[in-house]
């Protein structure tokens, strides 16, 4: 029996009713029922409500800056490929202060998992506009309502020629279940952006809202093929649940590089040979 | 006659200056003191660069502004150097190499060198270089063995064509450059063999020898070099290379290495730098280690990018909000910047705190003489632990360090916060314990005292005038002193401007007059050490203009001390 869960004791520093707590349940149950060991797992986080996920998860974490969860799994994974790697946050940390990291990490199509919560939102730090927010969005910055068009995430990723693209929503846990496990065992980036509403700060986009502007890809939807793929991400009058896009053909960003192609042993289990280093001190003849 | 030469080639980007430099640099090394460094635009083709090599019968690590032999390699190549020659400066050139006003005023001989045409007749205009190579080899009296044993390493590999009229062209320049060995007095070197490397080359070796396996960088001169001699040296080693997207991904990228049990180094400039700054506050509290080299070049903003300058050191010693430990290196020769690097992954890890080597593009890209000598592998080892099941990242101990495990390194769990934290790792409010924490972290400033790398005393002991400096300046402060000094005056070679342990006072307590000597504008070290150890210095000697001091400057300057 592994242990992803927490003590009952642990203080969980959600709003009652916020969707976050359904993605943790499911994201535990996941990796629970993947028979991962809790040792083996990290997860790296920015700063946000979402971001706060790992706090309540048993298992190794770096909780680092509102922003930079993406660099550092990364990092993470290419040190030692042998963990299982997840990045966490929501849409401002991931999408709008990592924007640049969302970008070309995608490029590198690390083997890691990227949950996105996706709530349209900044939680934490009181209600202002995400770069997810509908036009017209009011908040106490935006007082005359959004102006700045939204960004639809799994387009963006698509073009940039992401691997595996997924949206989800936490009202539907199974669905999400489904897609977290497909995540998790796509070799290569893949990105999960999880709707979910934010009860306190976000009144327009709520739970009613979400059922009513969702719905669960049909049975036997190809997500191989990129075209019909993209014509689902970009529809935002309705959004499709599931596994948008999948490609099994790329190679991820560790299996790119010479360093592992040669010798798959992590490099932080290598040891450097000082006369190796020494030789370098020599005179050329 | 002359105890010393200063050659300098002066042509554009483009011409192959660097490998030019290169050779001569392995050549001369083999027979003398040497020492060379370029000043470069910032630009890909044409403008004006120069390549400065000084020989000399005494150890040298600094630039001279007097030029003995000019080689001009165009027609705008001396408006820049004019200055530099006197009556006894010979400048070698094409005919309309200069210009009508040039020539009127000029000073020193002008001796007509037809390139182009010796280049031509031993086979192609393109061998240009390797007859000014024969040239300064037979001005030097080079072995010429060595000197061709050179150029067929060069070009073994292309057709027998190149490799023969390389060759040709050599003897060419070093017949007519033999012309020239009765203007100096130069005597071959006596002592070990020395080997020539570029502070680059010093600084990347010392990141092996401490253990670096991942480099995550965003490129910026004059901080590439290292990212591009470690990217070289990556197959070898088994370094795990990536550009990052810029330079915020780059450190995050290294302390998430780090995390991870690699040791990871990122290097920049000053401007990259600054976009670091708040990874260097995750990595005080987290105390996940990590190394950054900051090669500077003057600021603000885009500055001067292919220059040089001291001007960061404030930046580096603030960096990152919030208060904990951190230790800054300044290698001001290349023993140092072996040393110094190596020790900056191992310093990181035993403390759990950000290091930094602080050097600037003068260091980085010029070419100096070290001794060989060998790595200590003590400083491979590594203070990770492996977990057991209740292992608390953050633990309180008695000497204030919480062992570090590793994710996935025993039964345990490794959770690091960048909020504030309790001894698990898991995010807190408690006010008590924030003190803790706090007090913790800031402890580790007494414990990495030490390891204080301390300063070296140059010159005599019983000096009445002291002259401080940092990094770089070691050059020509070093030069000052052993060869122009008066007796009474000697030179303290900073190697960690901060922290500044509290013994090296004594050095300045033991001096009436303090000369602090920088490359920057507002003497920032004066400060450090007017903080660090209420030491006041009596003058500054301060440049500022993007380029390292010349030795005239130093003894022109202490002249009127
Ligand atoms: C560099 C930096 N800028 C700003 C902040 C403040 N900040 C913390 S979380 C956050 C946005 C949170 O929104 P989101 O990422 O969508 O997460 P949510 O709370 O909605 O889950 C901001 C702006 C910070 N911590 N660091
Ligand atoms: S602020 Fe919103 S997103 Fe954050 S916990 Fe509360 S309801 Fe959830
Ligand atoms: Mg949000």
């Amino acid at each position: 029996m592994k242990h992803f869960e927490m003590d009952k004791s642990t203080d969980i520093a959600w709003c009652p009713g916020c969707g976050n707590f359904s993605i943790r349940k499911v994201l535990i149950e996941t990796l629970q029922e993947m028979d991962l060991n809790p040792t083996q797992v990290v997860m790296a986080s920015g700063i946000g409500q979402a971001a706060k996920m790992p706090q309540y998860i048993n298992t190794n974490y770096f909780n680092g800056l509102h922003g930079r969860g993406l660099p550092v799994a990364v990092a993470i994974k290419a040190a030692n490929p042998h963990l299982t790697v997840i990045a966490e946050g929501g849409d401002g940390d991931m999408y709008g202060e990592g924007g640049n990291h969302f970008i070309h990490n995608i490029r590198r199509n690390p083997d890691i998992v990227h949950i996105v919560h996706d709530n349209m939102v900044y939680g934490l730090t009181k209600g202002q506009a995400a770069p997810t927010s509908p036009l017209e969005f009011k908040t106490p910055v935006q007082v005359n309502g959004v102006i700045n068009d939204p960004i639809n995430p799994l387009p963006v990723a698509m073009t940039l020629g992401a691997t595996f693209v997924a949206r989800a929503f936490s009202g539907d846990m199974e669905g999400l279940k489904k897609i977290l496990k497909a995540a998790f065992d796509h070799e290569g980036y893949a990105l999960v952006d999880v709707l979910h509403p934010c009860v306190t700060f976000n009144k327009i986009n709520t739970f009613k809202w979400y059922k009513e502007h969702s719905y669960p890809l049909e049975e036997g939807y190809d997500s191989s093929d990129f075209e019909s793929a993209m014509k689902k991400a970009l529809d935002t009058e309705k959004f499709a649940l599931g596994v948008i896009y999948q490609n099994k053909n790329k190679v991820s960003f560790n299996n790119r590089t010479w360093l592992y192609q040669q010798d798959a042993t992590p490099i932080v289990q290598r040891k450097r040979d000082i006369n190796k280093v020494n030789a370098l001190l020599k005179i050329e003849a | 006659m002359k105890q010393e030469l200063s050659i300098v080639l002066s042509g554009e980007a483009g011409q192959g200056l660097q490998t030019l430099e290169d050779f001569l640099v392995k050549a001369i090394s083999k027979s003398y003191y040497v020492f060379a460094t370029q000043e470069v635009m910032s630009r890909v083709r044409g403008g004006n660069n120069t390549l400065e090599i000084r020989v000399s019968n005494t150890p040298v690590a600094t630039y001279r502004s007097h030029i003995d032999f000019l080689y001009l390699l165009n027609n705008h190549s001396f408006y820049r150097v004019t200055k530099r020659v006197s009556d006894d400066s010979k400048i070698f050139g094409e005919e309309d190499f200069l210009s009508d006003e040039e020539r009127d005023q000029l000073v020193g001989t002008f001796v007509p060198f037809t390139l182009n045409d010796y280049a031509t007749e031993a086979g192609s205009v393109l061998f240009g270089n390797t007859v000014l190579f024969g040239h300064i080899a037979g001005m030097l009296a080079l072995d010429q063995d060595h000197c061709h044993a050179l150029i067929n390493e060069r070009f073994s590999h292309k057709k027998d064509k190149i490799l023969d009229g390389n060759i040709e062209a050599f003897k060419t320049g070093y017949e007519l450059g033999q012309a020239y060995q009765e203007h100096h007095d130069l005597q071959n070197r006596e002592d070990e063999p020395l080997m020539v490397l570029s502070g680059n080359e010093a600084l990347g070796i010392g990141a092996l020898g401490g253990g670096c396996n991942f480099i995550s960088a965003y490129p910026m001169s004059p901080g590439t070099g290292l990212l591009t001699y470690l990217a070289g040296k990556s197959n070898d080693f088994g370094i795990f290379v990536e550009q990052a997207e810029d330079e915020i991904a780059a450190l995050n990228m290294n302390i998430g290495a780090w995390y991870a049990g690699a040791r990871a180094l990122t290097t920049t400039s000053g401007g990259g730098f600054a976009l670091m700054e708040e990874a260097v506050s995750l990595s005080g509290i987290t105390e996940t280690p990590c190394v950054t080299h900051i090669a500077q070049r003057p600021g603000p903003g885009t500055g001067l990018p292919t220059r040089t300058a001291q001007e960061d050191l404030n930046l580096a010693v603030y960096a990152g909000h919030g208060e904990f430990p951190r230790m800054i290196f300044s290698p001001g020769h290349m023993r140092d910047a072996v040393e110094l690097a190596q020790k900056a992954f191992y310093f990181a890890d035993k403390y759990q705190v950000p290091t930094f080597l602080l050097t600037d593009q003068f260091l980085v890209d010029s070419k100096f003489q070290m001794a060989p000598f060998e790595l200590d592998a003590k400083y491979l080892e590594s203070s990770i632990v492996k977990s057991t099941e209740d292992y608390k990242r953050y633990t309180i101990t008695e000497d204030g360090l919480s062992p570090r495990s590793i994710p996935g390194f025993g039964d345990g769990l490794v959770k690091c916060d960048s909020d504030e934290h309790v001894e698990e790792g898991t995010i807190t409010e408690s006010f008590d314990v924030r003190i803790q924490m706090n007090e913790k972290r800031l402890s580790k400033k007494d414990l990495l005292m030490a390891d204080y790398q301390y300063p070296e005393l140059i010159g005599p002991e019983s000096y009445k005038k002291l002259i401080v400096g940092w990094g770089s300046t070691y050059g020509v402060l070093k030069e000052y002193v052993d060869q122009y000094g008066d007796g009474e005056t000697a030179y303290l070679y900073i190697k960690q401007p901060f922290p500044l342990h509290q013994d090296i006072k004594k050095y300045f307590d033991q001096a009436d007059t303090i000369i602090n000597v920088e490359n920057n504008a507002s003497a920032q070290f004066s400060k450090i050490l007017l903080l660090e150890l209420g030491v006041t210095v009596s003058q500054n000697l301060l440049k500022y203009n993007g380029e390292p001091f010349s030795i005239e400057e130093v003894v022109a300057y202490m002249k009127e001390v």
